[in-house]
């Protein structure tokens, strides 16, 4: 009886330990605001490889991707996570924008198809993270409704956010602009593609998620 | 020539979201434009935008949103916010509007805290 008792003890504790262990780490945001190329950069500097294809057409990711168990460092603190990169949230999605960005009609009208799927399990998944980090396109205008939208599900759903602005690289990057439009969240600055102030960012996830 | 639809408050407060967010996207599929009194729960604004992509052709491309909440960043002392709750909380959040069209008509529409402008598409183009 002691044994089943210790034994139920210890499957709990365990339990315990694996579920904190197994963050699943989010990347939101609208279309285009470089989430992937983030994802990409994480993965590169604590797994070697990459983890989807980025391109200048909005709406690359169009499905759910998950790379499991990545374990970041810093000062002494580990973090692992599971990095989910979710499609780029958009209120609209018209097929002839991706033909004026130089995609055939046919390719255009899958493409269109795929990523308003892509925007409903993207909502659908908000539901299945432990910490998000929003993505924002540095140089765009952060007022919108689409941003305003994602944090606040967030918010209401008790989940930890770090507010992204990415593309500091660009002239017309404003990071004072995001943190005006959202001054409650810690924004950090970072360039994924260039890896700008990733040190910066990767101690906030540890503050956010650790 | 641009329609422009009032929605107060009461026309949607005894709705459920699901009736709620029906409703608005069959005005906005009648190509109004629509000025709802108060704003969307933020669940229903997800359910809004996931319904939006359901409905999406080759004619009917989404919606342009926004909110606007004067009130928000007024609102300082603790006593006024937690009226405010309780008022939504029976209520609903009847505080500042919502702007809901369809995006063949609304370009884009950019706001500041206290300000939204819409720009629309040029009616030859559609």
């Amino acid at each position: 009886m002691t044994g089943i008792f210790k034994k139920l003890l210890s499957k709990f504790f365990k339990n315990i330990f694996k579920k904190k262990k197994k963050v699943k780490l989010g990347l939101y945001g609208p279309p285009n605001g470089g989430k992937t190329t983030l994802a990409n950069k994480i993965c590169k500097d604590w797994l070697g490889e990459e983890m989807g294809t980025v391109s200048n057409i909005s709406h690359e990711t169009r499905e759910i991707q998950i790379k499991e168990e990545i374990t970041i460092k810093s000062k002494g603190k580990e973090l692992t996570f599971n990095l989910v990169d979710t499609p780029g949230i958009a209120t609209k999605i018209d097929y002839e924008e991706f033909i004026k960005e130089g995609l055939k009609e046919k390719e255009a009208k899958t493409r269109a198809k795929e990523a308003t799927k892509g925007v409903i399990d993207s909502i659908k998944w908000l539901d299945d993270m432990d910490v998000v980090i929003v993505v924002l396109d540095a140089t765009k205008d952060p007022y919108t409704q689409v941003n305003i939208t994602i944090i606040g599900n967030l918010e209401a759903r008790d989940i930890p956010v770090l507010l992204v602005a990415n593309k500091i690289d660009l002239k017309k990057a404003d990071i004072k602009k995001v943190q005006s439009a959202f001054p409650q969240y810690e924004v950090i600055g970072i360039s994924a593609k260039f890896g700008n102030n990733l040190d910066d960012f990767y101690e906030a996830l540890f503050r956010v998620a650790g | 020539m641009l329609t422009l639809q009032f929605v107060p408050h009461r026309d949607i407060e005894h709705m459920d979201s699901v009736k709620r967010i029906n409703k608005l996207l069959r005005l906005v599929k009648e190509d109004k434009i629509i000025l709802l009194e108060g704003r969307l729960k933020s669940h229903e604004e997800t359910e809004l935008i996931s319904k939006t992509m359901e409905e999406i052709d080759n004619k009917f491309k989404g919606i342009e949103l926004s909110t606007i909440n004067p009130e928000n960043t007024d609102t300082k002392n603790i006593w006024q916010k937690i009226r405010k709750v309780l008022i939504n909380l029976v209520m609903g959040d009847r505080s500042g509007f919502t702007i809901i069209g369809p995006a063949s008509i609304i370009k884009e529409i950019k706001k500041d805290p206290n300000k939204i402008q819409l720009y629309t598409e040029e009616i030859s183009k559609r």
